[in-house]
């Protein structure tokens, strides 16, 4: 059975993201992918998928939208992102809800990160691209017609029993806290001690100058000791290069697959979802770490995250605040929530 | 730790890191293509070996680029084990597959041309001569899908990039910079020298091999006139032109 999702509002970046595109980058392809790994595990979890399972990605100002056909499940995962339905309810971050055909969601981006995943159970029903449903805006192919989402615009989900469980994470996501850990590298010997040093000892600040491609960074200028210019090669998600202004630019999920400018260091993989959900205007700081320190970083993360993800718990109906009861019961005048 | 990033040097090798999922395997640090082979031939060779953990291979000129899980493996894991495949030869194909793209130099398709020959103190017509009477090689593909990097311009050709780069390069753009030349596969940003246009599609997500060019391909560009190049482009928007992309093999 299949349920729709009608977009009424389609918000200001909803896109389709899974884990990324793998395997082709040799063909000038891009990862893509959601930009909070940890956010995509977690949601997925909540409605019962598999933890790459497409869903979407949203940016700074969520979607609205109707259900139709049958009851669906979904989950919001980002910040202090929330789910409003037009019963009244707010369902907040890092809980499932199910929501039935005929009625009206709006989802409130997170205020505090700069993205948020909304996972729907059985994922979204787009075609694979090169094996992956995310989205490439530039190549305008993968996720819903290779694009953002737009009011009128019908997804195909799945259908659930509407008596499904409502489910809630049983601890915090593990995304880390403190310096972003970096190795040094691949190109660090394009800058002298000094400058390795004021890059590592500074704070940057995320510009707006940020995106799905990259991130600006603000702050002490660094100078090459050998140019800054090398030639081309690959790039990974992470890669910080250091363009001829000398300010860092640190490469994330939509980034191209070479490039010419030389990389002081490369952020760990661990902190990644950390970094890509920093808000223009924070501050962050770099601090280097060896290689097997960075797997070690990495390999805790994810047992970390497969014990939460594997400890999902049921809702207690007092979880979701049903705003029309409470006026009913008359536990509360007027009305405080995530708007407010 | 002191603030000196890892290298390793074994055989002609310098293996680098990128972070906790990537290894970089160097072998020099020039354009040059006994290099890009050396580079070529390892990914083939790995390709077909599919080291555990490994997710993707990126060749550039003159280094592959191999990422990997970190939950899977490891980089010291991976270093030891591709420095085993160094040496090793692959079956490459006897002969490279040879194109023929039709170009279209008119002025309409070429913002660039006249202040490219002024540069160069050329004529148009000598700038076109030159450009279309080599044959270029693809390095690898990079930038965008199935932009394909293509050496070398002739020498007498050489400028570096604009000081400008443009907002929006139109999609079949042939560009040349330093001793490069490409052809834009879809509308971007750009700061090459925009000297023609080639109708043809670069890349068919449909397909099963989605790219027109491959790293090792031999190409040549036949200048064409906007007649033909406007008969090219409407077969394009039918999309015949990729599924009977053999018609521009070289004969």
């Amino acid at each position: 059975m299949t349920a729709r999702i009608v977009i009424e509002a389609p918000g200001l970046c909803t896109t389709v993201q899974d884990a990324g595109r793998f395997g082709h980058q040799g063909l000038g392809v891009p990862l893509s992918g959601a930009m909070d790994r940890l956010a995509l595990a977690a949601a997925n979890a909540l409605v019962g998928n598999s933890r790459d399972t497409a869903a979407l990605e949203i940016s700074y100002a969520g979607p609205g939208f109707e259900v139709r056909d049958g009851s669906i499940r979904i989950a919001v995962v980002g910040g202090d992102a929330a789910l409003k339905l037009d019963d009244g309810s707010v369902v907040p971050a890092n809980q499932s809800v199910v929501v039935q055909a005929g009625q009206k969601v709006s989802v409130q981006a997170p205020r505090d990160v700069s993205s948020a995943i909304l996972a729907v159970a059985g994922g979204i029903g787009v075609d694979d691209v090169l094996c992956s449903r995310s989205t490439y805006l530039r190549a305008e192919f993968g996720g819903f017609a290779g694009r953002v989402l737009l009011a009128g615009d019908v997804l195909d989900v799945a259908c659930v029993d509407s008596d499904a469980v409502d489910l809630e994470l049983s601890s915090e996501i593990p995304y880390g806290e403190g310096p972003i850990r970096v190795v040094l590298g691949p190109q660090a010997d394009f800058f002298d001690a000094a400058n390795i040093e004021r890059f590592l000892t500074n704070e940057y600040e995320v510009t707006t100058d940020s995106d799905r491609m990259g991130m600006r960074l603000a702050g002490t200028v660094l100078q090459h000791a050998k140019g800054h210019d090398i030639v081309t090669d690959g790039v990974v998600n992470g890669s910080i290069q250091v363009p001829g202004s000398g300010l860092p630019m640190i490469l994330l999920a939509d980034r191209q697959t070479v490039g010419g400018y030389p990389k002081i260091a490369t952020v760990i993989s661990s902190d990644l979802p950390r970094l890509a959900r920093m808000m223009p205007g924070q501050g962050l700081r770099f601090q280097a770490v060896t290689i097997a320190e960075a797997i070690a970083a990495r390999r805790a993360q994810a047992a970390k995250l497969d014990a939460l993800l594997s400890s999902c718990r049921m809702v207690r109906r007092s979880g979701v605040i049903n705003i029309e009861r409470l006026h009913a019961e008359n536990l509360i005048s007027g009305v405080v929530g995530p708007d407010d | 730790m002191g603030h000196q990033q890892f290298e390793k040097l074994i055989g002609k090798a310098r293996f680098l890191l990128a972070g906790d999922s990537g290894v970089v395997v160097e072998f020099g640090d020039r354009v040059d293509r006994a290099l890009s082979e050396t580079v070529l031939r390892l990914r083939s060779v790995l390709e077909t070996v599919a080291l555990e953990g490994v997710t993707d291979l990126v060749p550039s000129f003159r280094s592959l680029l191999v990422q990997y899980d970190p939950l899977v493996t490891d980089a010291e894991t991976l270093i030891d084990r591709i420095s085993h495949y160094l040496e090793a030869t692959s079956e490459q194909k006897a002969m490279p597959t040879a194109w023929e793209l039709p170009a279209c130099y008119d002025e309409a398709f070429a913002p660039d041309l006249a202040d490219v020959a002024d540069r160069l103190n050329m004529t148009i017509a000598q700038v076109v001569d030159l450009h279309s009477s080599q044959e270029y090689s693809v390095y690898f593909l990079g930038f965008l899908p199935g932009c394909a990097l293509m050496g070398d311009l002739p020498a007498a050709l050489e400028l570096p990039r604009r000081t400008a780069p443009r907002i929006r390069v139109p999609a079949g753009s042939v560009a040349i910079a330093m001793r490069l030349s490409i052809v834009y596969p879809l509308v971007s940003p750009g700061g090459w020298h925009l000297i023609g246009n080639c109708p043809l599609q670069f890349f068919d997500i449909g397909a099963a091999s989605p790219s027109l060019l491959a790293p090792g391909d031999t190409v040549r560009f036949r200048p064409v006139s906007a007649r033909e190049h406007a008969a090219l482009s409407a077969e394009r928007v039918s999309g015949n032109l990729f599924a009977g992309r053999e018609r521009f093999l070289r004969a």
